[in-house]
């Protein structure tokens, strides 16, 4: 009996949650809401952000239309009255720090940076929705799902280019995908980590077999007119193949086996 | 000196021929000039024609335009401060180049983009010249184009906060500090027949302001048009500018800078230094950008950033030569 309750101390926060689910879940990150989504018990999300609506950024935007959006901010979350709040690592610190000093509890996750981390980040925020099995399940689905997708015959080139000459880098969940789809990543290999950019003479120069580009948003911005370049567009007639980005990239979710089948049609087209 | 002009032409043809041949893709000397001239050689010839030719080239426009606009309004004004970055000309120029950006009118007329800088910084040339009034008094002048930059500076970061692209908002430096980054020929055929019309211009206002020296009253008994002379000065302004500041943001301080240092060198003479000004920006701001790509290559460092680093000392002692003079 006190070595129960002893047990408890040490699990400290994690045991209440455990017991009894919680009621009412606001998430306030785009990727923890598709999770949520996937997973949360019906009544159980009561709010998500509001880039889970939006269709180039989130993968569920149709069925997250049924959610009230929050804009990540305490005021807001708070009069929500939510028992549990999923954010990222990333997200506001202020917040963050705000809202547990308000006694709400917040479960931060850290974003997903390889395909390998992808079914602990589902299994996290199911113990956190107290939806154990449903997660399990759901990160056996995406086991299988990847299993079939592993190219192994020898890699061809990609480069990744998104607005700005921005790229992904070694250690980024792109550049994972794009090994895993039987590419070597320009951009990687041109030296950077995580994302940076990369001048389009470089990218002209490495002529890599494939370009990735992003989808463009509405509105003009320079950052995107550099996806119009000339010499771009000659790069991309002389690159075997050419494909976009879309929202199944953003997020460590299932979805993003979508992102890598697409690669991998577009390795076997090289072939 | 008789020989400015010829020093300055070769100087500005060196700073050219370094900006081709210098980038972060780290060519070979001979084999880039061998694919910029023939048009052989795979992906060096993208490289070359598409993307570092259009850079150097609207450098050497862009940076011609702001020497030359500076140097004709300060004599005009007959202020060493006016300069179209300090005076709001510039802000207002991004202003209007914004507005066409994010109205989605350039994307449906491309002549939109260049237009409506133009127009922007016509707009506020006239303000200045009717706040500052026709003497140009130092004070006047610099608080009329604060607040005009500033109301420029403002309204430009609202339409882009407003933007429904998540990129526009991250553009407010550029809009502000310029830069000649990835711009391709299209930028180039875009500003580039603006820009001519608008330096031929203020070439053309040099005998007027050198009558004008002697004071308003001697330049007319002189025979010098002065509704005209000032009409020419807007239009020019609004033309090269303009069309500057909407493929390569506003860089500031080059127009100051540049004028004052050549002034001595051609006898404080402004027919003299309107083509000295020229030739002086356009190798500054050649200079400036191929130090961008030197000090940073990865990193898109801004333009005028280097120049205000540059510039901002030499306004400082202006002033600081204006106010012994004036006390």
């Amino acid at each position: 009996m006190r070595r129960g309750a002893l047990t408890a101390l040490a699990l400290g926060v994690a045991l209440p949650a455990a017991a009894e689910p919680p009621a009412r879940v606001v998430s306030m990150n785009l990727c923890t809401d598709q999770i949520a989504l996937m997973l949360a018990a019906p009544g159980q999300l009561i709010s998500v952000s509001r880039l889970a609506v939006d269709p180039l950024s989130s993968s569920m935007a149709a069925e997250a239309a049924a959610y009230p959006p929050n804009r990540g901010q305490a005021e807001q979350i708070f009069l929500m009255k939510p028992d549990l709040v999923l954010a990222s690592t990333y997200s506001s610190i202020s917040s963050v720090a705000l809202l547990r000093d308000l006694g709400v509890t917040v479960v931060q996750v850290e974003p997903v940076n390889a395909l390998s981390q992808v079914e602990a980040q589902i299994l996290t925020i199911g113990q956190a929705l107290g939806r154990e099995t449903q997660a399990e399940a759901l990160a056996a689905e995406f086991r299988e799902g990847l299993k079939g997708l592993t190219w192994q015959g020898e890699l061809a080139t990609a480069a990744m280019y998104y607005p700005n000459g921005y790229t992904s880098g070694a250690g980024s969940l792109a550049d994972d995908v794009l090994r895993t789809a039987g590419f070597h990543n320009i951009g990687a290999e041109l030296g950077l980590t995580g994302g940076g950019t990369l001048p389009l003479e470089r990218l002209v120069m490495a002529q890599p077999d494939v370009i990735v580009t992003s989808t463009p948003y509405p509105g003009g911005s320079r950052s995107e007119e550099l996806l119009n370049h000339p010499a771009l567009a000659e790069l991309r007639q002389e690159a075997g193949l050419a494909t976009t980005t879309d929202a199944d990239w953003v997020c460590g979710t299932p979805h993003i086996l979508r992102a890598l089948r697409s690669m991998r049609d577009a390795r076997e087209a090289l072939e | 000196m008789k020989y400015t002009l010829p020093v300055l032409a070769l100087l500005v043809a060196l700073l050219f021929a370094a900006s081709l041949l210098i980038g972060p893709a780290g060519l070979g000397l001979g084999e880039s000039l061998h694919a910029l001239i023939t048009g052989q050689g795979g992906p060096v010839v993208l490289v070359m024609q598409e993307i570092r030719l259009p850079r150097a080239i609207l450098g050497l426009l862009a940076g011609a335009a702001f020497g030359l606009a500076g140097a004709a309004m300060q004599g005009y004004l007959r202020n060493p401060l006016a300069e179209p970055g300090l005076i709001g000309v510039s802000s207002a120029a991004a202003l209007g180049a914004v507005l066409s950006l994010q109205t989605g009118l350039a994307a449906a007329f491309a002549l939109a983009l260049p237009l409506s800088a133009l127009a922007g910084a016509g707009l506020s040339v006239l303000l200045i010249l009717l706040l500052a009034g026709p003497r140009g008094g130092a004070l006047a002048l610099i608080l009329a184009g604060i607040a005009i930059s500033a109301l420029a500076a403002a309204l430009t970061s609202l339409a882009l906060n407003l933007s429904s692209n998540p990129f526009a908002a991250m553009e407010i430096v550029y809009w502000m500090m310029g830069s000649l980054a990835d711009r391709s020929m299209t930028h180039v055929w875009l500003a580039a027949p603006f820009i001519a019309l608008g330096l031929a211009a203020l070439l053309s206002i040099g005998r007027g302001l050198d009558a004008l020296t002697l004071g308003e009253d001697a330049a007319q008994s002189m025979g010098i048009n002065m509704a005209r002379l000032r009409w020419t000065l807007i239009l020019g302004t609004a033309a090269a500018i303009g069309a500057s500041v909407a493929v390569a943001g506003a860089v500031g301080f080059v127009g100051l800078v540049v004028p004052h240092i050549l002034r001595p060198l051609v006898a404080a003479r402004p027919s003299h230094l309107l083509p000295a000004a020229a030739l002086g920006g356009a190798a500054m701001l050649l200079a400036a950008d191929i130090a961008t790509r030197l000090i940073a290559p990865d990193q898109d460092l801004k333009l005028g950033v280097l120049t205000a680093i540059v510039g901002a000392p030499f306004f400082l002692h202006l002033i600081w030569r204006m106010r012994r003079v004036e006390a």
